[in-house]
């Protein structure tokens, strides 16, 4: 067993682009034993995901191996071409990619798919093709395997279309898997089926796996040597224990600090420099609320029908203080974004009232609440910094709409002036102003969103998953960046996630959701450290925790 | 799937309901337009240039001309009711008569055409995406480019230049059929489908190269967009995770390129190649003059040229008909190659 199965040797790869050559990978080096799981972390542009398409020989036609080997059972997967290059695929290394659902035929029946990978690699009829497909969706755990052997992706659920994935790689049994995030963009819960059930398999098959992803934790909880990667390269390589106990790289420093952990506080997950400006806030007492203070929002018995379909949400109601966060949690489709949108009036609720600052807004149609003086009080930061900001519209003015159409204020010097104030407020430097969204980074353009939220000084921010997309270290700055905004100008923050870490930090209070009905509720530590729900404990539980100390030990 | 199928038919149930007012909406917009159109049939219709006052007016009593026009309007469209197209003044024949008489051969035209455009253009296409920026590519663009430029009526009348007069290749451009050859019983009015089905296979033949040239003069017209919008959708096709992951088990180069990649690409080839055929059937008067093809389409010309009102009204309607139907042959077809379509 300790002979290497895999071996990668300085491999460099690059891809040519308008601006020319860009080297992603640069010289990374690292062996994979047989039946081993390896987890390869990084944040995006790490060159993680280029490192497992070279091995698969799936890069883009832009990319190009330049250098280095790729050694697989002592042959070199980089110089392979046409037949041996397919007797590799499939049959001696597979893949597992993030997306699920896309990464599945669409119009094709998944059994079918199944028994596609099976007679590439096998001889045999396709009566027998189809019924080892079955067993490998039993093998999957797929719920009436006969049924679904017919059914197409779009009618399954992300994490089904995930295990069907998964049979297809292991159809013929590879020695080395490359999951690439595999359970990026599913619920908790899922993932931890998800990836129990990868690890199970590999285990009982001794597949090796190498486990690509940007989640620490995650690695952490399934991988026994953890290679971190940043900028092409990798920068330090351990065991989970090592690597969050005693971090060598700076790198892997700030990575292990921004992962949020059950019991980090905000103030941990950034470095010296960057919280400078935070703990000045944090210093400062809260103004105690006055007694009988009216709250700033109140929902009371909220309904959402959708045509025909049954209740996404039901009999929902909660209070807010000003300046108060409350985090909203649950997995997909337990109607917290609906909640959310109802809300921030983008949808009509079907019953129930929202009263905000004494004022009911619920039967405001949604479709005129634009017009509402209320409209600038409440605002919202969306999940996806890429999508939610007009790409035509500069960073300027995507700050300055907001301004112009609900305070009224002409282009000019007090405009340009407000804008960059908002700029400051969220630590966007004032020269990325004229930039269009697609010339700004991630972070950059979670910032705008926020900014362009709090221009005109909302009392209440709604945030739908605002750092699902991010990387964790820019995830740690931005969740820092809306605390200090909350405790400066006195917001309230209704917070929508699906990471409970997240919630447990920067919430006061939690409500859970499930089926569109409240299942729990209460102070966000006190909710999550004892949990009386079942569901509560099943979501907690699922968190990959980066576990330290005697526990892991004892797992080791 | 049962389920699927039987949903793809009652959308096609409803979508054929909602058309029906579209379709009365053609023919009363048609049936006004041709009462503003300048020219009275009456005129035209008389015996001669010297016809007197009292026969002109003889002859407009007899077309109901005399009446006011929404009178006009309910007779027209109570006939129509009854199946009734009214009588084209130029045969002296029922207009649905010529009509029946004339569909068939516009119909085989159309088919051949778009038969030979697909043909051409779906492996024009995949060569195209698959080496996008190449040479081929390159080559494939400018083919279509060529296509499109050149008016069907010169691209005609240059095939029967090259392969009538300077080869001697082809048979006259006289129509469906030359002249020597006898007719095979009527069965489905698609000359080369009676030929075969009457075991005639000169006859065949015979009619097949009459089709030929007026066939890819219109299938050049059209290569280009079908050809464009395989491109395109075989580029989104093949870049997509399902044909990364095709490719991550090792399927065979055939396997991704045709059951993966072009299946999906396909979709909005069935869309436009509907497109194209209504605009086809319609707008394939040039290639139907040129080529002498006794087709609805010149039939519709003529008899506008002469104001004869019955024939321009009934084509109208029946090219919204064939309208409707190829769009729900297009919706059936659609229904049954994606499957994701029978839910909403």
């Amino acid at each position: 067993m300790s002979e290497n199965l895999l071996r990668i040797d300085d491999l460099h790869v690059a891809f040519s682009t308008r601006r020319g050559m860009v080297e992603a990978v640069r010289g990374v080096t690292f062996t994979v034993k047989a039946g081993e799981m390896l987890g390869l972390v990084g944040e995006s542009g790490s060159g993680k995901s280029v490192t497992g398409f070279a091995t698969t020989r799936l890069l883009d036609a832009a990319g190009r191996v330049t250098g280095g080997r790729i050694l697989f059972r002592g042959q070199d997967v980089t110089k392979l071409r046409g037949d041996d290059l397919r007797q590799l695929q499939g049959a001696a290394m597979s893949m597992i990619f993030q997306n699920p659902r896309a990464a599945l035929n669409p119009i094709r029946a998944i059994g079918l798919q199944i028994a596609d990978a099976i007679l590439t690699h096998k001889r045999i009829s396709k009566d027998a093709a189809r019924a080892e497909a079955l067993d490998l969706l039993r093998a999957v755990q797929i719920r009436d395997p006969e049924q679904r052997m017919n059914a197409y992706p779009h009618e399954l659920s992300g994490g089904m279309c995930q295990r069907v994935m998964i049979a297809i790689a292991i159809s013929c049994n590879p020695a080395l898997l490359i999951a690439d995030e595999p359970t990026t963009g599913l619920d908790v819960t899922t993932q931890k089926v998800v990836m129990d059930l990868l690890a199970d398999i590999a285990a009982a098959r001794g597949m090796a796996t190498i486990l690509i992803t940007h989640d620490l934790g995650l690695a952490a909880r399934y991988c026994r040597r953890i290679a971190v990667m940043e900028r092409g390269r990798i920068v330090e390589e351990a065991s989970p224990s090592t690597l969050f106990s005693a971090p060598q790289h700076a790198y892997t420093r700030r990575l292990v600090a921004a992962s949020p952990t059950a019991t980090s506080r905000i103030e941990d997950l950034v470095t010296e420099e960057e919280r400078e400006r935070y703990t000045a806030v944090l210093g400062k007492p809260r103004p105690a609320l006055a007694h009988g203070t009216p709250p700033l929002l109140e929902v009371r018995k909220l309904a959402k029908r959708f045509d025909q379909g049954s209740a996404a949400v039901a009999d929902f109601s909660m209070t807010m203080a000003g300046g108060e966060s409350v985090g909203l949690v649950g997995e997909s489709g337990s109607g917290k974004s609906t909640t959310s949108r109802m809300i921030c009036r983008l949808i009509d609720p079907s019953e129930g009232d929202i009263v905000f600052d004494g004022h009911s807004i619920g039967h405001v149609a949604a479709r005129d609440f634009h017009r509402s003086p209320l409209r600038k009080n409440i605002q919202m930061v969306f999940q996806d910094p890429n999508e939610s900001l007009n790409p035509r519209f500069t960073a300027f003015d995507c700050i300055a709409h907001p301004l112009m159409r609900l305070d009224g204020m002409r282009a000019g010097d007090a405009l340009r002036k407000r804008v960059e104030e908002c700029a400051q407020r969220v630590g966007l430097p004032l020269d990325l102003l004229p930039r269009f969204p697609h010339q700004l980074s991630g972070g950059q353009k979670a910032r705008v969103g926020i900014a362009r939220a709090i221009a005109c000084r909302p009392r209440l921010l709604v945030l739908d998953e605002p750092t699902a997309a991010l990387d964790v270290s820019v995830q740690a700055v931005v969740l820092q960046l809306l605390d200090r905004l909350r405790r400066e100008n006195d917001i309230a923050l209704l917070f929508v996630s699906h990471d409970l870490n997240v919630v447990r930090m920067l919430c006061d209070r939690t409500i859970v959701l499930r089926n569109g009905g409240i299942v729990e509720q209460g102070e966000s530590r006190a909710l999550f450290d004892n949990p009386k729900t079942d569901y509560t404990r099943k979501l907690v539980e699922a968190i990959p925790h980066i576990e330290t100390g005697p526990t892991l030990a004892a797992a080791l | 799937m049962t389920t699927g199928l039987g949903a793809t038919v009652v959308r096609a149930g409803r979508r054929l309901l909602s058309s029906l007012p579209a379709l009365f909406g053609v023919l009363v917009f048609t049936f006004l337009l041709m009462r503003v159109l300048p020219g009275d049939p009456a005129v035209f219709f008389a015996s001669g240039p010297n016809a007197g006052k009292e026969e002109i007016e003889l002859i407009r009593k007899q077309m109901g001309l005399d009446k006011s026009v929404p009178e006009q309007l309910v007779f027209y469209l109570s006939d129509i009711g009854h199946g009734n197209l009214g009588r084209s003044m130029m045969t002296g024949q029922p207009v649905l008569k010529d009509l029946r008489e004339r569909l068939p051969a516009s119909l085989e035209l159309t088919f051949t055409a778009l038969l030979i455009a697909l043909i051409a253009a779906v492996p024009l296409g995949v060569i195209a995406a698959l080496r996008p920026g190449s040479i081929v590519d390159h080559g494939v663009r400018l083919f279509c480019a060529l296509g499109v430029c050149v008016p069907t009526f010169v691209s005609g009348l240059l095939l029967i230049y090259v392969f009538y007069y300077l080869l001697g290749l082809a048979p006259d451009p006289t129509g469906r059929i030359d002249v020597f050859t006898s007719l095979p019983p009527q069965r489905t009015g698609f000359l080369s489908i009676d030929f075969l089905l009457a075991g005639d296979f000169e006859g065949w033949w015979a009619a097949c190269k009459q089709l030929i040239l007026p066939a890819v003069s219109m299938a050049l017209f059209v290569i280009a967009p079908l050809a464009r919008i395989t491109r395109a959708s075989m580029l989104v096709s093949l870049g997509s995770d399902f044909v990364r992951t095709a490719r991550s088990v090792g399927l065979s180069w055939r396997k991704v390129v045709v059951t993966y990649a072009l299946r999906n690409a396909i979709l909005p080839v069935i869309t436009i190649a509907g497109i194209v055929f209504s605009t086809m059937l319609g707008a394939n008067v040039l290639v139907e003059k040129v080529f002498s093809w006794p087709g609805v389409a010149s039939y519709a010309l003529d008899a506008l040229l002469s104001s004869d009102y019955a024939p321009v009204q009934g084509f109208v309607l029946l090219m919204a008909s064939l309208f409707v139907l190829v769009n729900l042959v297009v919706d059936v077809c659609y229904g049954i190659a994606d499957p994701r379509v029978s839910i909403e």
